[in-house]
């Protein structure tokens, strides 16, 4: 297989998902018949071609450095799962 | 004629004539949901009182003699595009209650028009997908067969179109996300060229691929939402600064000294259904007796195209989706007591089973060790991808090839095969790559009676070329005529 139950629960780390045994078995699976298709690309000579990683050219948008509109602490805090005194709380970092 | 099966330009006439009004419409419309949406399962949220207020205040603007060609007008947005104070999940758990605090631009321009949001359609979680199954809530039915997918990811918007459940409807096209399900759907739809339209407020998936753009009954009412919703915006760094021209003003030539290219590559494809090979074969005739010229070009690397997007698209994703991380908006997983924990449950969680795959894709196609081989090829192969379409377009004006290889398949009949899901994509997936405007309108009918999309690809800004040629297909042709009955 192109990719290993140990590569996929490793990624899955890195990107943070949980992943019961049958979705890593399934995942291993579904990726590795992916990645050998993605393979295919081998047959093309890319030597001395540059990536594109934009569809159109572009240069940096620059704009004046002066403030513009902007939410308050309100509108920011919303959709916030769990909030107190203008703040977003999240669990314990330092134990 | 009922007034949620009129056409936005015909609407228009009839408002500036004063013979009917935006709030009987926009009441017409909500009822036309109320009575099929059962069946299809187009809308995730109706915003009925929303919308009746907005049609009385078009209503206003109308008798005091303003009136653009969208007031009054109920249009549906896909929801990945923001509306304040309007839900948008993104048909995922993880953003089940997120209320924008902001509006997409695209959003601010049709209000500024005057157009009436109805509500918000349904689409594969986070715009992955090509049926609409991945919704994290329902499932949405193809008005012409409700056995069979919308096709995706803006199945909800070519369904509320197609259905009549509102006049327009914005989509948006990653790989083909707005074209393919208009094809299904018997509709028109159209993916303008990267740049054209702002991206402010619309979700991200890809943020290199990804563009908004309308589905509609016709290619005029095409034209009219296009002549809205483009144009520079400084919130969008990726927005072009160009002139946006009157699109409908393109009808007026013809097609004569229009040379159209059929590329070589698509006719050699495996697993076309007959009907829509027939159906586009017919469609280049009608085109040519039009006046236009055909000649067969070559797009040489049309075999990498799958591969190459399905590296980049979830790269690109696994990147975009860090940001659902349960701390600042959308879902949180509260059982959980240290913050890494937090994370990965709420990931866990909140994501359906394609998006998990297609963000493990990419993490794991930019992850080290990996870069060189798979996102960097990629992005080289994506540059042959480009060169080929700049090759053609030097001796042609437009493209013209199918949408998908086959009609709108039964629900449930590919879900559990992603790789075939993704091959169907084949002829969406290039425009995005390359950036390049492309559009669906209906060309024929399957033997089973179900819509086939004829696909029409222009060079960079060119959408006046493509929406002309549409535009004198269509007058030529009556598929768009015929509709579904529910």
């Amino acid at each position: 297989m192109k990719i290993t139950k140990e590569e996929v629960m490793h990624v899955a780390n890195l990107a943070h998902l949980d992943m019961d045994e049958s979705s890593i078995d399934t995942f291993t699976f579904q990726l590795g018949k992916i990645l050998e298709y993605v393979d295919t690309l081998n047959r093309v000579d890319t030597e001395g071609v540059l990536p594109t990683y934009h569809a159109i050219a572009l240069t940096n948008a620059f704009r004046e450095d002066i403030q513009k509109d902007h939410f308050d602490k309100e509108q920011v805090l919303g959709n916030a799962p769990e909030k107190e005194d203008g703040s977003f709380i999240v669990p314990k970092v330092i134990q | 004629m009922k007034l949620h099966e009129l056409t936005i330009q015909k609407a228009h006439e009839l408002l500036k004539q004063k013979e009917i009004s935006s709030q009987e419409l926009t009441q017409a419309v909500l009822n036309r949901i109320e009575a099929v949406d059962a069946k299809v399962g187009a809308y995730i949220s109706v915003a009925g009182e929303m919308a009746v207020d907005q049609s009385k205040l078009a209503d206003k603007a109308i008798s005091a003699g303003n009136i653009s060609s969208l007031t009054g007008i109920p249009i549906a947005i896909k929801d990945v595009i923001c509306t304040k104070g309007l839900r948008t999940t993104c048909a995922s758990k993880m953003l089940e209650n997120f209320i924008p605090p902001y509006d997409a631009t695209v959003i601010k321009k049709l209000q500024k028009a005057g157009a009436v949001i109805i509500g918000k359609v349904n689409m594969d979680e986070f715009a992955m997908g090509s049926s609409t199954e991945n919704s994290g809530f329902q499932l949405t039915h193809n008005p012409w067969d409700l056995d069979r997918i919308p096709g995706g990811s803006s199945g909800g918007s070519a369904a509320a179109v197609a259905a009549d459940m509102c006049l327009g409807a914005l989509g948006s096209d990653t790989g083909g996300s707005i074209r393919q399900p208009a094809s299904h759907c018997g509709v028109v739809g159209l993916k303008p060229t990267y740049g054209r339209v702002s991206r402010f407020g619309l979700v991200a998936f890809a943020s290199s691929l990804d563009q908004i753009g309308p589905l509609t009954k016709n290619v005029n009412d095409c034209a009219l939402l296009m002549n809205t919703i483009s144009g520079y915006d400084s919130k969008d760094s990726t927005s072009m600064p160009r002139e946006v021209p009157d699109y409908t003003l393109s009808f007026k030539e013809n097609l004569t000294g229009v040379t159209i290219g059929i590329p070589r590559e698509f006719n050699t494809s495996k697993g076309f259904d007959p009907s829509v090979l027939s159906s586009v074969k017919n469609a280049v005739k009608v085109i040519e007796s039009l006046g236009a010229k055909c000649i067969e070009i070559s797009l040489p690397h049309t075999q990498y195209v799958v591969a190459v997007y399905y590296v980049i698209a979830p790269s690109e994703a696994s990147s975009n989706l860090a940001r659902y991380d349960g701390v600042r908006y959308g879902f949180r997983d509260k059982t959980k007591k240290s913050l890494i924990e937090m994370y990965r449950g709420t990931r866990s969680a909140g994501f359906g089973s394609e998006v998990q795959r297609r963000i493990i894709l990419g993490t794991y196609a930019l992850s080290a060790g990996y870069y060189d081989a798979y996102y960097k090829k990629a992005s080289q192969v994506r540059t042959l991808i480009i060169e080929d379409f700049k090759k053609a377009f030097e001796k042609c004006d437009i493209l013209l090839s199918p949408v998908a290889p086959t009609p709108a398949f039964k629900i449930g009949e590919m879900s559990e095969d992603p790789l075939t899901m993704y091959l169907s994509d084949i002829f969406t997936l290039s425009a995005n790559l390359a950036g390049i405007p492309s559009l669906s309108v209906p060309c024929g009918f399957s033997a089973e009676g179900l819509p086939i999309g004829l696909q029409i690809m222009g060079n960079y800004f060119q959408e006046e070329t493509i929406l002309r040629t549409a535009y004198h297909y269509e007058n030529a042709t009556d598929f768009h005529k015929i509709k579904p009955t529910l």
